[in-house]
């Protein structure tokens, strides 16, 4: 649940999601949910060269299983929050 | 359990939070940054990454393999825990 909760604080931040296949997308983050299935606004393809076909496409919905990795905005991670959840998370499960 | 005692594999990565740790991950890709967030499938979140990707070209006419690297800077990402191989805590040196 750490992830999903994580992202939920980063709805309305400007991410960039790589995709397994090397699509990198752009977008406003909309929502999450406990898949990590992603939904984003006002998406941009970072390579429009290579994947010319997903220029109209003006928002989407990204199933969590295909990303590889989301590029976030730093100035909108609490690191030191971030961590001290990890271990509660990771101490509350035994 | 003591903070600093190993019981279990996950453990290892714990004692890494807020240490410069290396990730191997799927499809050649190594990744080197400061881990902030961890879960049991390895989902991560990592700071300050330098990512090394090694790409094999071969030459269509004579076969020959050329490998080569490819590097990126990323400031702050989170990675999918199943393009992961494995995590490597920073060296005792």
């Amino acid at each position: 649940m750490l992830f999903y909760s994580f992202f939920k604080t980063l709805v309305g931040q400007p991410v960039v999601v790589e995709l397994k296949n090397d699509l990198s997308i752009a977008g406003v983050l909309v929502s999450v949910d406990q898949f990590l299935n992603i939904k984003l606004d006002d998406i941009r393809v970072t390579d429009e060269k290579r994947f010319p076909h997903m220029m109209s496409v003006k928002n989407c919905f990204i199933r969590g299983s295909v990303v590889r990795y989301v590029q976030l905005p730093s100035a909108a991670v609490d690191t030191a929050l971030l961590q001290d959840a990890t271990r509660r998370e990771n101490s509350a499960e035994k | 359990m003591t903070d600093g005692a190993i019981a279990e594999p996950l453990d290892l990565v714990r004692l890494s939070l807020d240490e410069r740790i290396y990730v191997k991950m799927r499809g050649d890709r190594e990744l080197k940054g400061r881990l902030h967030a961890y879960d049991q499938h390895m989902n991560l979140v990592l700071s300050d990454v330098d990512e090394t990707i090694t790409v094999v070209d071969v030459n269509e006419e004579t076969f020959e393999e050329r490998i080569r690297t490819v590097k990126r800077s990323h400031e702050m990402m989170f990675v999918r825990g199943d393009g992961v191989i494995l995590v490597s805590p920073p060296g005792r040196t």
